[in-house]
């Protein structure tokens, strides 16, 4: 009974993988294709054809919008990469990163930009974080080529930092301050401690997941954290 | 308090901006050549992933003026009532995963239906500021470095949006209600 329940458990953890792959292509095809057949039933084929314009266009806003600020941010990531303050903030950040990513070497430039995208994730400065996370992964990246990984697959310390960045480690929620105080809320800043304690749970909670995914990768594949 | 915090709010962009420039003028860097040379490659940036939330933006798009997003809210709506989850609360924290902007068109329209401090509005605003949009940070920075089994990230993700939903709830619920 236990055989085989092993069994269909690492059949299905095995599917699992082999999805993997394809899990964004999908779920993406999956939004697209369920939407269509929803408004054929529900008669919203007209909606659906503007809404299909429209959102590309706004997408196209956006990035217009984004370039500005992510250039700007990107280019000030170069300054303080260059003249050594990427890697003083490392320094600083070192007991954190040694407890996040124990397999990762601190000299590499990787931790620079990691520590650069905490520290901007903290500071609220949204699109400045993409920059950042991006050269973080860029690094992290070559880092498993070093190790001689193959390419393509997302290391430990790659998903522990993806976990981290989603569950958010913003301060003080500025932009939602400013939406509740345009939208007539008597006490817009009441949102402040109520979501600083939700970010630090939902943080928590990150740590502990990558704690124990990494923990079983490393058991049972034993090196460097990797499948 | 408001005071304080928007001025800290106001001072975090020049101050971040000046301690740059200026460790960079006293190591004697060519800072703006350095500048320069980052924003060209941020403007790569930018263009490796807009594929990326184009894709994104539009799938959104259609889930939302299809109606399928209301028939997904719908059909979990029983599991959310387990959970003593409002069920106006789950478009926006669907939409969440995928795009930032959809989530906070969606989070207005709550304000405007419920008002910004009740139970509603009150959750919305926590949960929009104590997670990152899901499927955006892992097929921006996966995809743009050309990273394609993402692992155990996207499961463990759900999870934590899920968990954020009810601890969002679970505070609204005390300050609101006192």
């Amino acid at each position: 009974m236990v055989v085989l329940q092993i069994m269909s458990f690492t059949y299905t953890y095995d599917r699992l993988r082999k999805m993997d792959r394809y899990m964004l292509n999908y779920l993406w095809a999956g939004m697209l294709l369920v939407g269509m057949i929803v408004a054929t039933i529900e008669g919203n084929l007209q909606a659906v054809c503007e809404g299909v314009i429209d959102s590309s266009k706004e997408a196209v806003e956006l990035l217009f919008v984004m370039a500005g600020v992510v250039s700007m941010w990107n280019g000030m990531l170069y300054i303080a990469n260059n003249s050594g303050m990427t890697d003083a903030m490392a320094k600083k950040m070192k007991p954190i990163l040694r407890f996040l990513f124990p397999q990762l070497p601190l000299e590499h430039k990787a931790a620079n930009y990691i520590s650069a995208n905490f520290i901007a994730n903290i500071l609220g400065l949204g699109w400045a974080c993409t920059p950042t996370g991006i050269q973080a992964m860029k690094e992290l990246k070559k880092l498993e080529v070093e190790r001689g990984n193959p390419p393509g697959v997302a290391s430990d310390e790659m998903c522990t930092f993806l976990l981290i960045n989603i569950s958010s480690l913003q301060l003080i929620p500025m932009n939602m301050i400013a939406y509740r105080s345009q939208y007539g809320s008597v006490n817009p800043v009441g949102v402040v401690g109520p979501a600083l304690l939700a970010t630090a749970l939902t943080t928590t909670l990150a740590v502990v997941i990558c704690k124990v995914m990494c923990g079983i990768s490393k058991t049972k594949y034993k090196r460097g954290g990797f499948r | 308090m408001m005071n304080v915090l928007n001025y800290l709010s106001v001072s975090m962009i020049p101050l971040l901006i000046f301690l740059i420039v200026i460790n960079g003028v006293l190591n004697k860097r060519a800072v703006f050549e350095d500048f320069t040379e980052g924003a060209k490659n941020g403007f790569q940036i930018i263009v490796e992933i807009a594929p990326t939330i184009v894709g994104l933006i539009v799938a959104v798009g259609v889930l939302r003026t299809s109606g399928a997003l209301d028939l997904l809210s719908e059909i979990l709506s029983p599991a959310a009532r387990v959970l003593c989850i409002p069920q106006e609360l789950l478009p926006v924290s669907i939409v969440k995963m995928f795009s930032a902007s959809g989530a906070n068109g969606l989070l207005f329209d709550l304000f405007k239906e419920h008002g910004t401090d009740s139970v509603i509005g009150f959750t919305a605003s926590v949960l929009l500021s104590c997670t990152e949009t899901l499927f955006y940070t892992v097929s921006v920075y996966f995809m743009s470095v050309g990273i394609g089994k993402s692992r155990w990230t996207v499961p463990a993700g759900i999870g934590i949006a899920v968990f954020s939903l009810f601890i969002s709830v679970w505070i609204a619920v005390r300050i609101v209600d006192g």
